[in-house]
């Protein structure tokens, strides 16, 4: 009874606390380790480029980011793909344009597509509205080293698959380990050695879905470097004004403190 | 000001006397920043300071904000990704405002518990705590119709939740429910009608914290011994008192600029700790998320909405005696407001002679069970509405309003108080002072 009760509060908050949780209602969650985590993190651009690469050649079969302009691929901080190849790749979708009436190649102004499915999320945000670790305790202080748990929980999901199938109201469903509730609608996307990488990096399985995790992590958030930048030197200056204030003020009262010393209470 | 002896500023050059005798504005900011403040005020007097910069702060990141945000169901959560990745600075701008209602929660939950556990509501400072309990409720409804704005799964279900509140008042609530929202659901009506007020609001809070401080500049600030500054000459209220300006200025500047290296950390390094992921979707109308959880710093609030079931006794009782018009769910409203209504009349119904509970051997007790049974009620709300939390729940409000409606009127009555330093002089020499006096610091000099 304690045991379910405790499910179901660490469900209610969508607590996933440290590593893992208990298998069941809530999906398991995999804590893979991530450049981006912790205060001093920053992504990998490489990464990226590999997870754009995925994105593209396989998730955006159904799924958009219609949030995310495509020029930002060219941004610091993002894949950094050079202009002429932001160009390039823009072209590679076609988009509806109101003024024209007409569908037109996409230019790196336009943001990317959204979902070609009904029943397929936008991706955009998927990483910051599925995160996922909120321990310990519920406390959630584990975010400040671990990140907020949205690209472990997209990597884990993509790795999630048993094999198992199930049918219901006409649809099938596949098992996910990951997933809450234990079977999700969409098919394994990823079975490993799915895509080629220029850099010669891992294709398995593994390897690919933190790729991917990792770009979506970006899509989400994609002024993680420069906020944390920011967040560093206000903290640094910040620091630097507290000690001299604390200084100064120290010496603003010292001479009042010092007459309360000679002056003892009767 | 204040009623305590001070110098007050004297217009020298001709310049300054043409002005003054015009407008007496430098004479008003002078007196303000020079006002004689207790010289014994501890770490727990700076919450002030912290408040007026956190408003300022949410008015001048909100106003830039709604130069890029768009209040239309079909617009505004799009709107709030442009201003985070297209705007320059817009994503810092957006957490600092975010993360800056948590601050402006901390700090007055903060402030309010320093002035329950001092007395600082007590004569003569009942209107400094009623205008202070009206600025925490305009807070609340800015803070809640802030949180709809971005148009997140959280926002409107949120909004819903809590509108529909007004439902549960006999008679009126529906009728009132749809005038509020403008429509029979939240929606672009409603989203309109909270962008509008929740930018008026803080110019409301604004004008209020003005009048707040006014009225403690009537009656001077309280301090950790709840003993008044002696004001029978200018000498001795010098013993007691320091200008504001330069040394509670620079001890509060201090103060906050440690915590505002805390909260850059948290902007910069984890600004979504306190947010919840679910806003992180486009509202939906048609899909509820699993659990709809106001903020944080609504949470003891709303454990007390939803302690009062209708296997309440209490409840059966009043739903009884009125013949069916009360019920659990109005009951919850009207415990939840009234969980509000008992801490502003906290002055009458306060009865000890002694201010400060420093010297209140019995009430120290029962304040810190008070300070523990608020966590406790934060907890609690967070919790799905099952057992055991429902019994938590309602021992927790129950302790809430026992506090303020049984135990602070009879604590004033049984209780024996500690002597208390017979000026403010001699708590802060016995402060800093020799070793002798520290040994027994705050009795150094009982009262005669």
């Amino acid at each position: 009874m304690f045991k379910k009760l405790a499910l179901t509060a660490v469900l209610a908050l969508s607590l996933t606390s440290g590593t893992a949780n208990a298998a069941g209602g809530a999906g398991y969650v995999e804590d893979y380790s991530f450049s981006f985590e912790g205060p001093f993190g920053t992504y990998d651009t490489a990464q990226l480029q590999r997870g754009l690469q995925v994105y593209t050649e396989i998730c955006s079969a159904c799924h958009g980011l219609q949030y995310v302009p495509l020029r930002t691929l060219h941004d610091k901080g993002g894949p950094e793909l050079p202009e002429n190849q932001v160009r390039a790749y823009a072209a590679f979708y076609e988009i509806f344009d109101p003024a024209l009436d007409d569908y037109r190649e996409a230019r790196p102004t336009d943001n990317f597509p959204g979902s070609n499915l009904e029943n397929a999320p936008d991706l955009s945000l998927m990483a910051k509205a599925r995160a996922g670790f909120h321990g310990p305790y519920g406390l959630g202080i584990n975010q400040l080293f671990r990140g907020m748990g949205g690209a472990e929980y997209i990597a884990s999901l993509l790795n999630g698959y048993t094999g198992e199938e199930k049918e219901e109201a006409g649809a099938i469903l596949y098992e996910n380990t990951a997933y809450p509730g234990g079977y999700i609608s969409m098919a394994p996307p990823l079975w490993g050695d799915d895509v080629d990488f220029a850099d010669g990096s891992s294709t398995e399985l593994e390897a690919v879905a933190q790729d991917v995790a990792a770009f979506l992590m970006w899509t989400a958030e994609p002024k993680l470097n420069h906020r944390k930048q920011a967040g560093f030197t206000a903290v640094f200056f910040l620091t630097i004004l507290t000690v001299l204030l604390y200084l100064t003020n120290k010496r603003i009262w010292a001479p009042i403190k010092a007459r309360a010393k000679r002056q003892p209470a009767e | 000001m204040a009623g305590i002896p001070h110098d007050h500023y004297e217009p020298k050059s001709g310049a300054e006397k043409w002005l003054h005798k015009r407008l007496p504005i430098v004479s008003l900011a002078y007196d303000t920043l020079m006002i004689p403040t207790p010289k014994n005020l501890n770490w727990m007097w700076i919450w002030g300071i912290v408040l007026t910069f956190c408003l300022a702060m949410q008015i001048i990141t909100g106003i830039i904000l709604v130069m890029h945000y768009t209040p239309h169901v079909d617009l505004a959560f799009a709107s709030v990704e442009h201003i985070m990745r297209n705007v320059n600075g817009g994503h810092m701008l957006r957490y600092l405002h975010q993360n800056g209602a948590s601050l402006f929660f901390v700090a007055v939950y903060a402030h309010i518990f320093r002035g329950l556990y001092y007395g600082s509501y007590k004569a003569p400072r009942e209107i400094t705590w009623i205008i202070g309990i009206l600025i925490f409720v305009l807070m609340m409804g800015t803070a809640f119709m802030g949180y709809v704005l971005p148009w997140g799964q959280m926002s409107f279900w949120g909004a819903t939740v809590i509108t529909g509140l007004f439902g549960a008042i006999p008679f009126i609530g529906e009728p009132l429910q749809t005038w509020l929202l403008g429509g029979p659901a939240v929606d672009n009506a409603t989203l309109n009608r909270f962008f509008s007020l929740h930018y008026l609001l803080p110019f409301v809070i604004a004008a209020l914290v003005a009048v707040h401080i006014w009225a403690f500049h009537t009656t001077g600030n309280n301090n950790p011994t709840g003993v008044e500054v002696r004001r029978t000459s200018k000498e001795e209220a010098e013993k007691d008192t320091l200008p504001f300006w330069p040394y509670f200025v620079m001890k509060d500047l201090f103060a906050l600029a440690l915590i505002m290296v805390v909260f850059f950390a948290i902007v910069g390094f984890m600004p979504n700790y306190l947010g919840h992921p679910d806003n992180y979707i486009e509202a939906n109308p048609l899909a509820t998320p699993a659990h709809i959880v106001p903020e944080w710093y609504f949470l003891p609030f709303y454990a007390i909405l939803r302690a009062f079931t209708d296997d309440v006794w209490v409840v059966m009782f009043a739903s009884w005696i009125t013949g069916g018009i009360i019920d659990a769910k109005f009951f919850g409203v009207l415990a939840m407001f009234g969980a509000i209504a008992v801490m502003a009349l906290a002055p009458w119904l306060d009865t000890s002679s002694v201010r400060s509970g420093k010297f209140r051997p019995m009430f120290k007790w029962w304040f810190g069970l008070l300070v523990i049974d608020f966590v406790a009620l934060m907890w609690l709300g967070a919790m799905p509405a099952e057992e055991p939390y429902a019994t938590f729940s309602l021992i927790a409000s129950a302790y809430w309003f026992a506090y303020f409606l049984i135990i602070l009127p009879l604590l004033g009555v049984i209780e024996k108080p500690l002597p208390q330093p017979a000026t403010i002089e001699d708590d802060f020499n016995a402060h800093y002072g020799k070793a002798d006096a520290s040994g027994s610091a705050p009795a150094a000099s009982p009262a005669e």
